[in-house]
């Protein structure tokens, strides 16, 4: 066991490897390796508020789709009342029509005998008085009697 | 084992445990390199080249090191770099910039260095024979069983915490606790006395601890080479083992320098 100057130049090794040590691989690497804990710890808090965030849109869709359904139902009631309602107007409304059309055709029915029976009242007169003619033409003088004939047409 | 069949076991053995020593001429005596201006150049070489590759490319890593997902070489050394951090946040209570660098330093330079041990005890002395042509040329591979290394870790591990020390608590905190803690001021050269100690055994302990240990690895893995054929049952249980070792004594040499770092940087 002999010491010499190799212990010298042993130190002065040492001292390198600590200097290169001290400025080339601790500094890095600490900074990495801290900054590696900020990133998880940000990325931990993110998931958790992902996951909070996550949780509140659920209750809201939950909410919309219910609020969605009572509308939906209410349309459907409203929709099926207008549906009665214009069916019920619809009935009024041909019930009117009809009416008017059936009366319509009545007025038009009784003109319709009125003029029959002015016109066969017509011809009564003129058959009865083609009739009384043809009598009185053997036994009356048709000028004698002119004034006679006339007011029995207007009777008839 | 070296060609020559001459070669006995006691050569062997001290071939092995000599180092590659590098002096001037007029240094030498009797021819052999043994005063103080004398360098291992094996130890030197193979913790700088261990040192530069390990470092240079925890640097490269972690010059591209994103906080987004580790991949790969990051994920690796954020790993290793996370356990040494995590222990210097469990030890060291205050505030510096230099002790977890520090400590990353000696566990993964300490482990790659006793690493080399796991290597068979002649691949790579054998390949630096053949490659130089010098079939005596010695050269250890293991720098941690070099105490001129662990010396020099635990030394600038002192010189650096008495600074530490003497920067955390001021000049006349520090000298109060050297002359005054644990018995007062009226014993104060006997606190003196406790204080250096104290101070001058943590860093043998230290470096002895380390260099004993991976000594005594290294031994054994030259003993088991030495048995011929039935090395080859023997040196994979005693490697696997030494995993064990080579970790260990990598993590204590680390935990004590970040316990003598907080024990300078608190007051007592």
């Amino acid at each position: 066991m002999n010491i010499n100057a190799t212990l010298i130049g042993q130190a002065i090794w040492f001292g390198l490897f600590i200097w290169i040590t001290m400025k080339y691989v601790w500094p890095p690497l600490q900074k990495a390796m801290a900054d590696r804990q900020v990133l998880i710890a940000d990325g931990l808090a993110a998931a958790e508020r992902g996951k909070h965030e996550q949780e509140l849109a659920a209750k809201r869709a939950a909410d919309a789709l219910r609020e969605a359904k009572e509308k939906s139902a209410d349309l459907v009631a409203q929709a099926e009342r207008r549906a009665q309602q214009i069916v019920e107007e619809a009935k009024g409304a041909a019930k009117l029509e009809a009416d008017k059309v059936v009366a319509g055709a009545k007025a038009e029915i009784d003109q319709e005998v009125e003029r029959a029976k002015q016109q066969l009242r017509e011809r009564v007169s003129e058959l009865a008085v083609a009739g009384a003619e043809k009598i009185l033409r053997k036994e009356i003088n048709a000028s004698a009697h002119a004034d006679m004939l006339i007011a029995l047409k207007q009777d008839l | 084992m070296s060609a020559e069949g001459t070669l006995t076991t006691t050569g062997y053995i001290q071939h092995h445990l000599t180092n590659l020593a590098v002096c001037a001429d007029s240094a030498k005596i009797d021819g052999v390199c043994s005063g103080f201006w004398t360098v291992h150049l094996d130890t030197l070489l193979v913790s700088g080249v261990l040192g530069l590759v390990v470092f240079g490319l925890m640097a490269l890593l972690a010059g591209k090191a994103t906080s987004g997902v580790p991949a790969g070489g990051q994920n690796f050394v954020e790993m290793v770099v996370g356990l040494v951090d995590q222990q210097v946040r469990d030890t060291f209570h205050g505030k510096s910039a230099l002790v977890t660098p520090l400590a990353i330093t000696i566990f993964v330079w300490v482990f790659v260095m006793n690493a080399m041990d796991l290597i068979p005890v002649d691949f790579l002395p054998t390949a630096i024979q053949v490659a130089t042509g010098d079939s005596h040329l010695p050269f250890k591979f293991v720098p941690t069983t070099d105490p001129n290394l662990t010396f020099a870790m635990s030394i600038t591990v002192f010189f650096i915490a008495l600074f530490m020390g003497l920067k955390v608590k001021g000049f006349g905190h520090f000298m109060h606790e050297v002359f005054a803690v644990p018995f007062g001021l009226k014993l104060a050269p006997v606190n003196f006395l406790f204080r250096v100690v104290e101070e001058i055994a943590r860093p043998i302990s230290l470096s002895l601890r380390l260099f004993g240990n991976m000594y005594a690895g290294e031994m054994v893995f030259i003993l088991i080479a030495l048995l011929g054929l039935y090395q080859l049952p023997l040196a994979l249980p005693w490697a696997l083992f030494h995993i064990l070792i080579i970790t260990l004594q990598a993590f204590v040499f680390m935990m004590l320098t970040i316990v003598y770092m907080s024990m300078a940087a608190e007051s007592h």
